[in-house]
């Protein structure tokens, strides 16, 4: 199909989750992603699917842990302070290894912060958020059809791996407004032989991540490293552009990446040797090709929407032998096209 | 009429043959017992899912031979609703402790009663946080000593218990409140009752079925466990009434409803 239809970030969300079999949403309103669920309280019913506004994020994430536990596919979306209360449940469905989707559609913290979008919630989302040892797959999109792809994906993500999936977006990318080409439905859904159904002709199942025993519980522990391990291997996704003979490597991510491109694109008008480095995963993080990069003797511009989160990452993967600077803003400001050509002049 | 050799009483079908554990005296072997019993009368082994919560109910779900998951702390009524919304017809149920449902769950009972979420929620009240050790709870009766309150409960320092079947009551959404007590066989065979109400009610899609159980708690209480009985009489009756402090006249019907 290569219907083309014009369609915001947060609903393109909305699309993807019930192209992808999403049969329960909970959610509770909270700015910038209150047409999400505005929009999943009228298409969900009339699809004779689930839609529940709950009394709080918190209870929201635990319905969505409850109605996941049963096999069918849901999610919820919120913004950073929700995201923050969600925490509780994420980390009890990484546990209890409960696949969901959360779309956390980052607004500026910290605290009530402020409306505007922002990238602050990095480090939430890509060192597991909430207590105890656990890794969520983080997909960052970078385009209203990539809101619609990456959730299709993170569902089958989720699924794959019995654990919890993010997407992570800036409000910006939330409000966003462009054309995309609609998706087929998925029409097949995994069976899922561990969901609690109802005890029918067979042995009873507990979904649980207690273990009484002190001595089970870091074997239990072990199973979901080894689990983050094989995301690590299989799971980095990341979009390059002007790299092969790339001097200068900008790395950006979600609406940010959008304003890189045509940083870059300024920057060839100058014949300046600039490429980008979109990751599409956050978690499990592209430091491979970073490090490759680096070897090459690349230098790197991070252009990120807080304090400088990634840029922590860019430094993991490229050492301290290449340049590196940071070009950013926070408190809910967009970052420009314009700031980081003029990174990129500064660096050349 | 019994035959010499029958057996009379038995564990519920529902239940695997484990010991618990919970500590000696307390109320809650009794109340999952007789939830067992329910579940076996009403036939509900393929279609219950146990809903742990947090605190001496936590691991409830390994006492039933059905389906069973965890909750967060308080959470139960919120996971209970998305299970019975994606399913009408699995049967949630959970047991919470006072600490888990009227300190940190309240937001999550309160939403899920006027929803009239067609779930069954049993509350084991004991007046303290029984698996941390006996702190204040929301139901902690005034003057009542506890590990955090070791001069006794004050007005001006923590306020005053929380009815939770009184106020529950005052919601459209519930279909059945009562409020039990386990201190004696009488008593205990009340809360049976009510407890089969509390799941007949939502199963026929009435809206929530609540049963406060009463429960004994010897060792945060500090009484002997042949003691314990009574001090629920003398201490949580007057602070707490038995009785049924919501049925909807529909629920009434099922009352009568002799077992085929």
């Amino acid at each position: 199909m290569t219907e083309r239809t014009l369609m915001g970030g947060n609903i393109a969300i909305a699309e993807g989750a019930i192209l992808a079999g999403c049969g329960a949403y909970f959610g509770y309103p909270i700015t910038p992603q209150n047409d999400l669920l505005e929009h999943m309280s009228q298409r969900m019913p009339a699809l004779g699917r689930i839609f529940l506004q709950s009394e709080s994020e918190l209870a929201g994430i635990n319905m969505v842990y409850g109605a996941a536990a049963t096999g069918i596919r849901c999610m919820t979306s919120t913004s950073s302070p929700g995201f923050s209360l969600q925490q509780e449940g994420i980390s009890y469905m990484a546990g209890a290894e409960v696949p969901c989707v959360v779309a956390n559609i980052m607004r500026a913290g910290p605290g009530l912060g402020n409306i505007g979008g922002a990238q602050g919630d990095y480090k939430q989302c890509t060192r597991g958020g909430g207590h105890g040892d656990y890794y969520l797959i983080t997909l960052v999109p970078a385009s209203v059809q990539e809101m619609m792809d990456l959730t299709m994906l993170a569902f089958e993500l989720a699924d794959k791996y019995r654990n919890p999936t993010l997407i992570m977006a800036d409000g910006f990318l939330g409000q966003s407004v462009e054309s995309i080409v609609m998706r087929e439905p998925v029409k097949k859904l995994p069976d899922k032989n561990w969901a609690i159904t109802g005890a029918k002709g067979r042995e009873k199942r507990l979904i649980n991540s207690f273990e009484m025993n002190p001595l089970d519980h870091p074997k239990r522990i072990a199973l979901l490293l080894e689990k983050y391990e094989r995301m690590r291997i299989d799971e980095v996704r990341y979009e390059g552009m002007r790299l092969d003979d790339a001097e200068i490597v900008v790395v950006a991510y979600g609406s940010v990446a959008r304003a890189a491109m045509t940083a870059i694109k300024m920057a060839q008008q100058h014949n300046w040797k600039v490429g980008l480095l979109r990751p599409i995963t956050v978690f499990p993080f592209p430091y491979q090709p970073l490090s490759d990069l680096a070897e090459k003797g690349c230098k790197f511009i991070v252009a990120e929407m807080s304090s400088g989160q990634m840029l922590e990452d860019v430094r993991l993967a490229v050492g301290s032998q290449n340049e590196i600077k940071l070009v950013n803003t926070y408190g809910g400001v967009p970052l420009t096209a314009d700031q980081i050509f003029e990174a990129i002049d500064l660096m050349i | 009429m019994y035959n010499m050799g029958d057996a009379i009483f038995h564990r519920p079908e529902s239940m695997p043959d484990r010991s618990t554990h919970f500590c000696p005296g307390c109320g809650h072997g009794i109340t999952q017992r007789l939830v067992g019993e329910v579940l076996d009368e009403l036939e509900l082994r393929e279609r219950a899912i146990c809903i742990g919560s947090i605190g001496c109910t936590v691991t409830s779900y390994i006492y039933y031979d059905v389906d069973g998951m965890e909750a967060p702390h308080g959470r139960a009524p919120a996971v209970a609703t998305a299970i019975k919304r994606c399913h009408p017809d699995l049967v949630p149920f959970t047991i919470q402790g006072d600490g888990d449902l009227a300190s940190i769950g309240m937001a999550e009972i309160i939403h899920a009663a006027t929803r009239g979420e067609n779930i069954t929620i049993i509350f084991a009240n004991n007046a303290n946080f029984g698996m941390t050790g006996g702190q204040l709870a929301p139901t902690t009766l005034m003057g009542m000593y506890t590990s955090s309150t070791i001069k006794g409960r004050k007005a001006e320092q923590n306020g005053f218990p929380i009815r939770v079947s009184e106020l529950l009551a005052t919601l459209d959404g519930p279909a059945y409140i009562a409020r039990v007590s386990l201190h004696n066989p009488a008593n205990v065979r009340k809360a049976r009752r009510a407890i089969e109400i509390a799941f007949k009610a939502p199963m026929a899609g009435m809206g929530l079925g609540f049963v406060e159980v009463l429960s004994m708690c010897p060792i945060n209480w500090k009484v002997e466990p042949v003691d314990a009985p009574q001090w629920i009489v003398d201490n949580m009756v007057p602070q707490f009434p038995l009785g049924e402090y919501k049925c909807k006249p529909e629920v009434m019907g099922l009352k009568t409803v002799v077992k085929e």
